[in-house]
């Protein structure tokens, strides 16, 4: 289904990217990044309009043809322009005192690059792996030790990023 | 193309050809609605129709069901006007027609019969005009009375004609439409039908694609654009679901043809309507996949046109190329390698060149978004048949690669004939591009320039970069790296910025290889360091480009590297940790860094240059221990630790400048100069214009913010530096100890650090957070603190010298010299030792110290002492407590002034009194004595009083303990201070009276109570100084007896003794036992003359002589303060006393309980009465002070016996009022007595009152 899966910073920096076949990993990297283009090009224009109606699927957005290893990949951008309250209970245990917690408007965004020669895959299939990234990443986020802003180093988001991979295949 | 539906027309041929035109003209001028079976939505058209004569072949045969030729309506004209006429011929003509119409099934016809005047009159005999036209309807429409339409005068222009050509075309158009429906219907359920079959082992979907295509004419052919498209996309959607299911192991035997190798690759045709030729081919069943794809979309494409929707056929040529490329490999079709490229090329073309057609340049300049994937696929495909068939080689194609090329351009055939004039065909550009090496990259550049362009003018620069970098490549193949390095530049510059560390690793290799291309050693260097630290790269490559590195470094000139790509510094350690030292003491810095490379390094030489700063202040406050430093201080960790903190290795730079910092936060206190008391606390945020700067919402890619490369790296030269040479630097982490020089007094800060590899130097250049120690120079200070809380005087206290030698180094034979004062000795221990403690507070050694004293000085010689230590010993000292001044209570003196005691002064709280001891002491290290003072406090407060009993005389002292320690108290004394003959006048105590012996233990607050009687041989002396001395020592002293020391209290008594007694007497009414409340009584008062007066004290008192009797005045006055008595007549009064003894006056008063009991007689008081003539007059400016003291008696009579008051129950209140009116008048005073002299005897005294015996009856009704 999925042959990679990215969560791209606000600053779009990689949060966490993962893809299947391990030696195209490089392709892949392009691949997202190129695609962020298309992400910011899609966020402006719609914008505000988005934001209002908590649409955060964008889409089927960049199709590309490849023609070596991979086919064909769809790439499916989720973006969540939701604001999110991070509180950040940092080291809760050894100081057991909370700092203010802050609102970001976190633009955060998930990539998902689908084989596209896999046909069965639907729209509301992707609309539900999102869901079920959105819903793990905000388990990242809610934990405390976890750092806004690192790279998401989970076994939980991993397992779950890993099964929606192997569904794929 | 000019496809219209047929309608045939039958009968008078040549009356229809003078109606054609207006016909022709008028049908399409008005729209009519069309509803539509199936819930389509009605529509509103323009009819327009293909007039042509009725021929029998027209009819469609059963089973043709071409649409295209299908007639949809039948006409028959006729002008017939005679029945005669309609009779023979006319009627036989439509009979046959009809016959051959229903013989085919048609039943879509339509009778018009034309009536012109010219006509009618020529025929004299006519019939009533209707009546053809009823025997016409009455014939052939025998229910369908509308078949039969009447047009008059169509040539002429007059309403009627007009109105009766309205109505024609309304039937026309509308009998047009429902054969519209009816056969489109029908058309569309036989369709339907054979979509069914589908599944059929004989369907073909090229017979099917055939009749679909039909439909899609028809709506082509009604105008309905919209509706055609849909057929196709029908087409579309069904070809690919069976592809898909071929794919998922379905196949169906007709697709065997589109499997067929590929032999033709000459991309999309779109400048015609409809491709023939193509046709023509499915409709044989021999297409490929991609003729019946370009078919199929060159019929999207010029439908859409019509539509004006150019961008959705660049949007569905994009999802068309890949999907066919898809496919074809899905259906396992044998393609020549190159071909597909071929074909998306030349497609890719087609369609921009289609678009370019049908829009001008601002519509297309403003759609670049929509192109844009177009441009990228052909450049793309373009590059990928340039790496196929070698023209980007260096050594240009091999013959196997023309081979190739001859292949790929044979399978493109001729070019068409449309494009053959044109100069700039997808044809022409392909083929010149694959005929040399130098037209190649002329395409190629143009094309990648131009997606680039475009990409950068939508924003999309990551596109842009991502293509740039694909031309960094291509001229790297070229031999080409000047041009290549700029878009390498650019693209590892924002995948740096963005933090995207795959691509840097990759970016970086080929800008490695591009500088080493171009020889740029210092640039080539750095990114070989970089890359020997890169995570992503495996050992090998690592190593190798560290080699790179290494053989650079033994034969280059100097090169400096940043230090970031070679280590990362973690942290930095101080020992001692506090980073502050005094002149010449040793620092360590201990250096933690992170080494990168994959293999160890040996490191020459590690540097850290320091900046030396002067600096006075802190060193000094610092050095002297009272201000520690609060919070965490500038090192951020309380312990000398500096950590530095790591952007994430995966972001790198990137994403270490779009975080925000860390919250410095330092703890702040405040506290007041004088008492160091803590006035507030708060916590300071230091970094918080970093903080609170606004932050770009999002990180722009246009201007990355960290460079491929750091800036360049200059190794400045300090003075001062740490060093350590001859370091192998393992990879991760290692450590390195450094010594700190700290020759002279100020604050270092480390600036630079580098790292020399042979001749390859490695630096950063500057330290953040900022890492500085500080060195210190300190003067000599001598302090002297008590041991305990409070020094206590009068026993021996031990005081602490604390000596901190700062830069001076005490010698053998330096000493300290104190002044002596008798008031505080030092007393002498032979076991004084004085320990020396080094700056850090370790012990060092202890030794002897040698006390020596003289009578003016102590001299206290001190051990050896290196410089910055602390000398301490301890030393006893003495107070010995003052003689207490006379009276302290009373301090107000005969000339009104208060008394100043010097030195000592009660402290406020505690009411201990406390001394001030100075002392002098003379340092060696400075010609100036240093002046300390000791605070001692008196542990014991006395108080003495008198007692009298008649004439007997008491005198008790109180000595209280104010001090917190407890006490042995004993043997006290009291003697009387006299230094004339008659000594004995006080005999000895009567302490034991109470049974209580000495030593006593007194604690804390507590106090001790002596008492002595007064005896006297003949005169009680005016005035008696007496001296209370017991000794007291501490209840923790060991050696009780020795720690005895005395305690002394002098206190001096005037006019002791008895001058008056004062009795009083209740008497109650006459006739009663008892006094009752309410009742008066009377009250009677003596005061009797005690003693003789002696000599002194009749100059004291003011007595007159009248007669030869001398006497005094004394006022009395008879107050009751508790409300028990009501004072009835005067309660003052003034009498005058002999001076003898036992001279006696009674002065009778009455006065009246206010309440039953025994109640406490009232109180009688007696003064001095002090005519005005004896005192100087009283100045009107006396202060209050004096009137409070002299009662003034203006509201009591100044006669002698004067019966001024009336009921008082209260003490005398003076109106200020009055006292204002007599204040110039001179008045008389009053003094009262001091305590002894007067002696009551009545005090204390209670007499019973009986309550009045109640006479009133209570009536008591009870019902």
């Amino acid at each position: 289904m999925a042959v990679c899966i990215a969560v791209i910073a606000k600053e779009n920096y990689p949060l966490y990217i993962r893809s299947v076949p391990v030696q195209n990993e490089l392709k892949f990297h392009y691949t997202v990044h190129t695609s962020l283009d298309v992400v910011e090009e899609k966020i402006s224009a719609v914008g505000k309009a988005m934001a209002d109606q908590r649409e955060l699927y964008l889409g089927l957005l960049y199709p590309t043809e490849d023609y070596k290893v991979y086919p064909s990949h769809m790439i499916i951008v989720y973006y969540t322009p939701v604001c999110m309250f991070f509180i950040l209970i940092e080291n809760i245990l050894l100081y057991r005192h909370t700092r203010y917690g802050y609102v970001t408007n976190s633009k955060v965004k998930f990539v998902i690059v689908a084989d596209s020669s896999n046909t069965s895959l639907r729209d509301n299939e992707i609309r539900s792996m999102f869901r079920k990234l959105h819903n793990s990443f905000t388990d990242v986020m809610c934990n405390p030790f976890y750092n806004p802003g690192d790279t998401i180093q989970s076994k939980a988001f991993d397992s779950m990023v890993s099964a929606m991979m192997v569904q794929a295949s | 193309m000019e496809n219209k539906p047929i309608v045939t027309c039958a009968g008078d041929q040549s009356l229809f050809t003078s109606l054609y035109t207006s016909l022709a003209q008028q049908l399409p001028k008005e729209p009519m609605e069309w509803r539509r079976s199936y819930g389509r939505a009605p529509k509103m058209i323009h009819l327009e129709a293909n007039f042509v004569q009725f021929k029998e072949e027209l009819l469609p045969k059963d089973g043709n069901r071409a649409l295209l030729t299908f007639p949809f309506l039948h006409i028959y004209w006729t002008d017939c006007c005679d029945t005669e006429m309609y009779k023979v011929s006319v009627k036989d003509g439509m009979l046959r027609w009809q016959s051959t119409l229903r013989l085919h099934g048609s039943v879509d016809w339509l009778i018009v019969v034309v009536e012109s005047e010219a006509k009618k009159k020529n025929k004299t005999n006519i019939l009533p005009r209707t009546s053809i036209v009823d025997k016409i309807r009455n014939d052939f429409c025998n229910k369908q009375s509308d078949r039969c339409v009447v047009l008059s005068d169509p040539l002429k222009e007059s309403s009627r004609s007009q109105d009766s050509w309205n109505s024609f075309l309304t039937k026309l158009r509308t009998l047009l439409l429902m054969s519209f429906t009816k056969n489109l219907g029908r058309f569309e359920d036989d369709m339907r039908t054979l979509r069914e079959k589908r599944t059929e082992p004989g369907w073909s979907f090229c017979d099917y694609f055939m009749v679909q295509e039909e439909l899609a004419f028809v709506f082509e052919m009604l105008q309905q654009f919209e509706d055609a498209l849909v057929q196709y996309d029908e087409l579309d959607a069904l070809f690919t679901q069976y592809v898909l299911n071929f794919g998922a192991g379905d196949g169906a035997n007709w697709l065997g043809s589109f499997c067929a190798t590929v032999k033709r690759w000459s991309g999309l045709l779109l400048r015609r309507p409809i491709d023939m030729e193509k046709r023509e081919l499915i409709q044989r069943g021999e297409a490929s996949l991609l003729d019946l794809r370009s078919y199929l979309f060159s019929r999207q494409c010029t439908l859409l046109i019509f539509l004006q929707r150019p961008w959705e056929v660049t949007q569905r040529a994009l999802e068309l190329l890949h999907n066919c490329v898809q496919e074809l490999r899905l259906l396992e079709v044998s393609v020549v390698q190159g071909a597909l490229d071929c074909w998306v090329f030349l497609s890719c073309l087609e369609v921009l060149h289609r678009i370019e057609g049908c829009c001008d340049r601002a519509q297309l300049e403003a759609n670049c978004s929509h192109t844009v994937g177009l441009w990228t696929y052909a450049t793309e495909k373009l590059k990928s048949l340039g790496y196929l068939c070698g023209l980007v080689a260096e050594k240009g194609p091999t013959s196997e690669d023309l081979n190739r090329t001859v292949d790929l351009l044979a399978g493109l055939g001729e070019e068409r004939p449309e494009t053959v004039n044109s100069l700039q065909s997808p044809y022409k550009k392909l083929n010149e591009a694959l005929s040399s090496v130098e037209a190649f990259e002329k395409h190629y550049l143009e094309l990648s320039h131009a997606a680039m362009e475009m990409y950068r003018a939508i924003g999309r620069m990551r596109s842009s970069r991502l293509i740039g970098k694909s031309l960094a490549e291509f001229y790297m193949k070229k031999g080409d790296p000047e041009r290549a390095e700029g878009f390498l530049d650019d693209s590892l510059r924002s995948y740096v910025a963005e933090g995207w560390s795959l691509q840097v690793t990759h970016t970086r290799k080929q800008m490695a290889e591009c500088q080493k291309l171009l020889q740029q050693t210092e640039d080539y260097l750095q990114t070989s360091a970089l890359l020997a630290g890169d995570a992503n790269l495996t050992e090998e490559e690592r190593k190798h480009f560290y080699q790179v590195i290494l053989t650079f470094a033994s034969q280059a000139p100097t090169v400096a590297l940043s230090m970031a790509a070679f280590a990362q510094l973690r942290q930095m350690q101080f020992s001692p940790p506090g980073a502050v030292v005094h002149v010449g003491a040793a620092l360590q810095l201990e250096l933690r860094v992170r080494c990168l490379m994959p293999v160890a390094v040996q490191v020459e030489q590690l540097a850290a240059t320091l900046h030396f700063s002067l600096e006075q202040g802190g060193a000094r406050g610092r050095a002297g221990g009272t201000q520690r430093r609060t919070g965490q201080g500038p090192q951020g960790q309380g312990d000398g630790v500096v950590l530095f903190p790591q952007g994430s290795p995966l972001a790198g730079a990137g994403m270490g400048a779009s975080l925000p910092p860390a919250l410095e936060l330092y703890e702040m206190q405040d506290r007041s100069p004088s008492d160091s008391s803590l006035n507030s606390t708060g916590v300071v945020c230091k970094n918080m214009h970093l903080l609170l700067r606004r932050h770009d919402s999002s990180a722009s890619l246009d201007t990355p913010t960290a460079g491929a490369l750091p800036a360049a790296v200059a190794v400045d030269d300090g003075a001062q530096m740490l060093r350590a040479r001859d370091i192998t630097l393992q990879p991760g982490d290692n450590s390195i100890l450094f010594t700190a020089p700290t020759g002279e007094p100020g604050s270092y800060t480390l600036r630079q650090l580098c790292g020399s590899v042979g001749r390859v130097q490695f630096v950063q250049s500057h330290i953040y957070p900022v890492v500085q120690y500080e060195v210190y120079s300190q003067e000599p200070q001598l302090t002297i603190e008590p041991l305990s809380d409070n020094l206590l005087a009068g026993i021996p206290q031990k005081v602490k010298f604390t000596i901190a030698t700062g830069h001076y180094s005490v010698k053998k034979g330096d000493a300290l010299q104190l002044s002596n004062t008798d008031s505080m000795p030092i007393l002498h221990s032979s076991c004084c030792s004085a320990t020396i403690l080094s700056s850090t507070g370790e012990l060092v050694g202890e030794r002897a110290l040698s006390v020596q004293s003289s009578e003016k000085v102590t001299s206290i010689s001190l051990p050896p002492t290196p410089p910055y230590h602390t000398l301490e010993f301890q030393l006893e000292v003495l107070c010995h407590i003052p003689p207490t001044p006379f009276k302290p209570d009373i301090e107000r003196l005969t000339n009104g002034e208060v008394r100043h005691r010097p030195k000592n002064h009660s402290q406020a709280d505690s009411g201990m009194i406390h001394i001030d001891q100075k002392v002098s002491i003379d340092c060696p290290w400075s010609i100036y004595s240093t002046l300390i003072s000791l605070t001692f406090y008196v542990p014991f407060k006395a108080k003495h009083s008198i007692l009298s009993a008649g004439k007997r005389k008491y005198i008790q002292v109180c000595l209280q303990n104010v001090s917190d320690t407890n006490f042995h108290l004993a043997d006290p004394v009291l003697t009387e201070l006299t230094d004339r003959a008659h000594t004995s006048s006080l005999t000895r105590s009567l302490t034991h009276l109470f049974g209580s012996s000495f030593p006593q233990t007194v604690c804390s607050q507590q106090s001790v109570f002596c008492l002595w009687e007064m005896r006297w041989v003949k005169h009680l002396p005016l005035c008696l100084q007496c001296a209370f001395s017991a000794s007291f020592a501490p209840v923790s002293a060991s050696d009780a007896h020795t720690a005895f020391k005395p305690y002394r209290y002098e206190f001096q008594l005037d006019r002791v003794s008895t001058l008056y007694s004062l009795k009083a007497e209740i008497l109650p009414s006459s006739g009663d036992q008892h006094c009752r409340t309410g009742a008066l009584c009377g009250l009677e008062v003596s005061i009797t003359r005690q003693a003789e007066p002696s000599e002194t004290e009749g100059e004291e008192e003011e007595s007159t002589e009248i007669e030869g009797l001398r006497t005094t005045k004394l006022m009395y006055e008879v107050v009751d303060n508790s409300s028990n008595w009501a004072v009835c007549g005067k309660s003052s009064g003034v009498v005058s006393m002999p001076v003898a003894a036992s001279a006696t006056h009674r002065v009778q008063m009455e006065v009246m309980p206010l309440f039953a009991g025994h109640l406490p007689f009232p109180d009688i008081k007696v003064f001095k009465y002090l005519p005005h003539s004896a005192v100087p007059a009283i100045q009107p400016d006396t202060d209050s002070c004096l009137e409070n003291d002299t009662m003034s008696l203006l509201d009591k009579g100044l006669d002698d016996q004067g019966d001024t008051a009336s009921i008082r129950s209260r003490g005398s209140i003076h109106s200020v009022g009055s006292g204002e009116q007599q204040r110039g008048l001179p008045m008389p005073r009053l003094e009262p007595f001091s305590p002894g002299q007067v002696f009551y005897w009545s005090q204390g005294r209670q007499v019973l009152v009986l309550p009045v015996t109640d006479d009133h009856v209570m009536e008591v009704n009870v019902t």
